[in-house]
């Protein structure tokens, strides 16, 4: 490795512009002619629209036009749709019902916009929004899950009946039965996955400009994966055709998996735009984040695990209840299934395992994929009834880990999922010895003599990342190929463009996608510029989730950089009139091996864009792209230990230690790496403790400000210590397997685990507050 | 509608605002200074942290009016040419941003921070002053380290002035 090649932990080319204030994000672009966009939004979670009063609104100052979910549904704008088909146990297809940008008749959960003022400013446009009369007929609401499926509850979509939107399975439903009755020993659990509010702290934010001679839109959009939008904006939400809409994503102030789906207001700023003759600006506030970003988690779960008498577990059956909210929001479908199930056999060998999972429509918001997405939701599940098998058998929690972890690769589960590769009894050792696991008694007894509660929670996580094959998602009902497209450009000077589908929303891709290019050519970073986020630049991409950029975007950008040395190996063997086989790259130079005989790369760049003297038949330039589709997902593990205290007369919990275990195969930028880790693990930690989005029975949202819903803040958190250990991916080139996720997905049960060894009592629901823990200390 | 005459970061400015403006929109919209940020409306996130007066003042949560005559700084003003606050330095080098959203606010608090406690600054005491400023993307532990760093290199920078 090179002082900037892979593996160094390299300070980040994009930071100067953040930490100057020079950062460029949607809502600080401005154009000439701007307009700023005001929604109407519902404040019933389910209502008949009976008739909206723009008179008063329309002639107020400033107004530009006030528009209306009739308009849009006239002017034949797409209804939203979700992109993954989902087929239950009966054969039938899930049922989507219909969700218009802006709702003509009836609204399904608080926030849902009716309408739109348009204005010259944007304290006009609130003001006019002020001015318009809405006619409600409120209509029952289904709030949670247990409302929305019980006998007589309301009924949100014609196309869903008892709001059922499917009931899939996964796994052999009969094998695993007989495993259970065979157990020596089943252990069940019910298990509440809160849902959360993903938050990221830029707000959602569209720009919609329209060039009535061009006949062309472009989108400025808070979004992670542009391409995507571009395609669903066209293909199936009628707004223009690929060739004349361009979206870009700028800086972008975190995604965390909201910021994937193409929302309404979008949709709105875009054919507005049109409608008004003006480019139009919506900016969210932070109200809107909570009522419209895509919530995420949600679940309601029976789990039961068998063992047999030598404690090996034998038999794994789930029944998940699963919130969708009030519409099927773009990849939600897959979340509680494909996202979720298919890692339900963690990091252990069990021979039988059955799944069902029943996703229902409630008068809530949307909910699709936040930070792990489904995985977390899977290794929670898994954690918590390893932990609680282990307290049941009295046998130590790790070594009943250890007893059932796979430990042959390739390893197929019998949901899906083929681990390539690991060494979970690695990370375990090394999360164990940092905490000093063994020395844990005898802190637990001194903090006992010293009147604190004092306990210690393992989680040993597995993801599936690097999403995806597209084959195997194709037949698994995603309506996209989850490849990743790069292309390299040499300047003639030699400098360096890398144009990427990947989308950087805080995980420094500038810095790590160039430590690629240098590592392969030798060139400082300064030399290589990554290009993102626009759809006018970059042909196409599937965006960044699912911790796919390294193994899925940095290997596209690899394939090309492939192409770009085959040319110029060839321009430098032709120079030099030496055999292509004898050249390297070294530290910016190609070499004839063994010789002094060298060329520099500006000359290389040079010779193939001056073209005077190339081999016969060459091509000029220096510029290759690539498509990479994955062969399989990679799988991300780790050990995470949490020791905590717990205060008996207050039920608040403190932390002792935290010790995180990954193995990510690869490391580009370690630095990095553990940045991400980090705030994997404050999220994970936020989910256990602090966080959780609260509906009234009528489906209000009670936590809609940062002053109601608990963010995780600076004295709530531990600073954490974190090991890794390595096997490298041998599904890519690089050996990497992703890390976005990994902290949020294995977090929270280690959390759980440590408070329940504490409290002596595995009767905690998350998030557990000091009130929830007091009373499940206190009765 | 009032004209508002105040220094921002150390040059006299006016600004023709509705007397309803908060200073965070006085600097965004009318100065383009949108360096400094809007993460909430409830005054809870801290991205909006600028300098009145060498005070960190949450600048959603003063009208422009109010800030007439003062001086502000913002996360703009903050470097000298090239050359970086002691801050932004240890942000970038301790890797304490990831997005970049909440870090103008960060900076800014962070500053003030380190002001008021000097060299006596602990871990806990960060923890505890970052209260009022969220950041989703780090977990804290890498702004902590900036903080603590950057007391460091202030310390320095101010002894040798």
């Amino acid at each position: 490795m090179g002082v900037e090649g892979i593996g160094a932990s390299v300070v980040r080319k994009e930071d100067r512009r953040f930490i100057t204030g020079k950062g460029r994000y949607v809502d600080d672009i401005k154009i000439v002619g701007l307009t700023h966009a005001h929604f109407i939004r519902s404040p019933h979670a389910h209502a008949k629209v009976k008739s909206i009063d723009i008179s008063a609104a329309k002639d107020m100052p400033g107004v530009v036009g006030v528009l209306t979910g009739q308009q849009i549904v006239d002017d034949k704008v797409g209804n939203l749709i979700c992109g993954w088909a989902i087929t239950s146990k009966d054969g039938t297809g899930m049922k989507m019902g219909a969700w218009p940008a802006m709702a003509p008749e009836t609204v399904r959960f608080v926030g849902q916009a009716v309408a739109v003022v348009i204005a010259e400013t944007k304290n006009q446009a609130k003001d006019a929004a002020e001015a318009v009369v809405v006619n409600y007929e409120e209509l029952p609401a289904a709030a949670d899950i247990r409302a929305a499926i019980k006998q007589g509850a309301p009924q949100l979509h014609p196309e869903a009946p008892g709001n059922v939107i499917y009931d899939w399975t996964i796994g052999e439903e009969a094998a695993t039965e007989a495993a259970f009755k065979a157990a020596a020993n089943v252990v069940s659990l019910d298990i509440t996955n809160n849902r959360l509010v993903p938050n990221a702290m830029e707000p959602r934010a569209a720009i919609g400009e329209y060039n009535e001679a061009e006949e062309h839109f472009t989108l400025y959009t808070t979004s992670q994966n542009p391409h995507v939008a571009r395609l669903v904006l066209s293909a199936f939400y009628n707004i223009a055709p690929e060739h004349k809409l361009r979206v870009v994503a700028p800086d972008v102030g975190g995604g965390f998996g909201s910021k994937i789906f193409i929302y309404p207001e979008e949709m709105v700023a875009l054919w507005a735009s049109k409608k008004v003759g003006r480019p139009v600006k919506w900016t969210g506030d932070r109200t809107e984040a909570f009522l419209t970003d895509a919530h995420g988690r949600d679940h309601l779960t029976n789990a039961e695990l068998a063992l047999d008498a030598n404690n090996k577990i034998t038999g794994l059956r789930v029944k998940t209840y699963a919130n969708l909210g009030a519409y099927m929001s773009l990849f939600s479908s897959s979340v509680p299934t494909y996202l979720y199930a298919t890692l339900l056999s963690g990091q252990y060998n069990i021979p039988n395992i059955f799944a069902e999972v029943i996703s229902v429509y409630t008068n809530t918001t949307p909910v699709d994929a936040y930070r792990g997405a489904g995985r977390p939701e899977a290794s929670f599940v898994v954690e918590r009834l390893l932990e609680t098998a282990a307290r049941q058998l009295k046998v130590d929690p790790a070594e009943l880990r250890r007893k059932n972890f796979i430990t042959q690769f390739p390893h197929q589960t019998p949901v899906i999922m083929a681990y390539d590769v690991g060494d979970f009894g690695a990370s375990l050792d090394s999360a164990m010895k940092a905490i000093d696991y063994a020395g844990f008694p005898a802190r637990k007894a001194k903090a006992k003599s010293e009147g604190k509660l004092r306990g210690i929670g393992l989680s040993c996580y597995i993801e599936a990342c690097g999403i995806a094959p597209s084959k195997a998602v194709g037949s698994l009902g995603a309506g996209v190929g989850l490849w990743e497209s790069a292309e390299v450009r040499v300047n003639p000077v030699g400098t360096i463009e890398v144009l990427t589908g990947s989308h950087s929303h805080g995980q420094g891709h500038e810095t790590t996608f160039c430590q690629l290019i240098a590592e392969r050519l030798g060139v400082p970073i300064s030399q290589v510029q990554i290009v993102h986020g626009d759809t006018d630049k970059v042909q196409f991409g599937m965006g960044t989730y699912g911790s796919r950029s390294a193994a899925v975007g940095l290997t596209a950008i690899l394939k090309a950089m492939e192409k770009v040395e085959a040319k110029a190996k060839k321009i430098a063997a032709h120079a030099l009139e030496a055999s292509e086989s004898d050249i390297v790259i070294e530290n910016g130079e190609f070499k004839v091996t063994g010789t002094d005989k060298s060329i520099a790369l500006p000359m290389v760049a040079l010779a193939a864009y001056t073209a005077h003297n190339l081999p016969d038949g060459m091509e000029p330039g220096l510029k290759e792209g690539a498509f990479y589709d994955p062969t399989n997902f990679t799988f991300p593990a780790g050990a995470y230990i949490c020791e905590l205290e717990v205060d008996a007369a207050t039920g608040k919990t403190s932390f002792v230690n935290f010790v995180a275990a990954d193995d990510f195969g690869r490391l580009i930028n370690p630095m990095i790496v553990e940045g991400q880790v980090h705030g994997g693990l404050a999220q994970g930690i936020g989910q256990a403790l602090l966080e959780g989005a609260a509906y009234d029975s009528s489906g209000q949202l009670l936590t809609a400000s940062f002053m109601d819903y608990a963010m995780p803040r600076a004295d709530d958190l531990p600073s954490f210590k974190l090991n890794h250990t390595t096997t490298l991916c041998p599904g890519n080139p690089l050996g990497v397997k992703g890390c976005g996720e990994a902290g949020a997905i294995g977090a929270s049960a280690a959390v759980i685990n440590a408070i329940t060894d504490a409290i002596g009592n595995n009767k905690i629901e998350m998030p557990a507050t000091p009130d929830r823990v007091w009373h499940a200390i206190h009765g | 509608m009032s004209t508002i005459k105040l220094t921002v970061n150390g040059k006299a400015v006016s600004a023709d605002v509705e007397d309803r403006t908060l200073l965070v929109h006085l600097l965004r919209e009318n100065l383009n200074l949108t360096g400094t940020h809007v993460g909430c409306d409830t005054s809870q996130c801290g991205a909006c942290v600028v300098h009145i007066d060498g005070r960190a003042v949450k600048s959603c949560t003063v009208l422009a009016g109010q800030a007439a005559g003062s001086n502000v700084t913002t996360i703009e003003g903050i470097s000298k040419g090239d050359e970086l606050h002691p801050m932004q330095a240890a942000f970038r080098d301790n890797h304490g941003l990831q997005c970049g959203y909440c870090t103008p606010g960060m900076i800014m608090s962070s500053i003030d921070i380190v002001n008021r406690h000097g060299g006596k600054l602990d871990e806990e005491t960060v923890r505890q002053e970052l209260e009022g400023n969220i950041c989703r993307c780090t977990g804290y532990h890498n702004i902590v380290k900036a903080v603590l760093d950057a007391a460091g290199r202030m310390k320095v920078s101010q002894a040798a002035e």
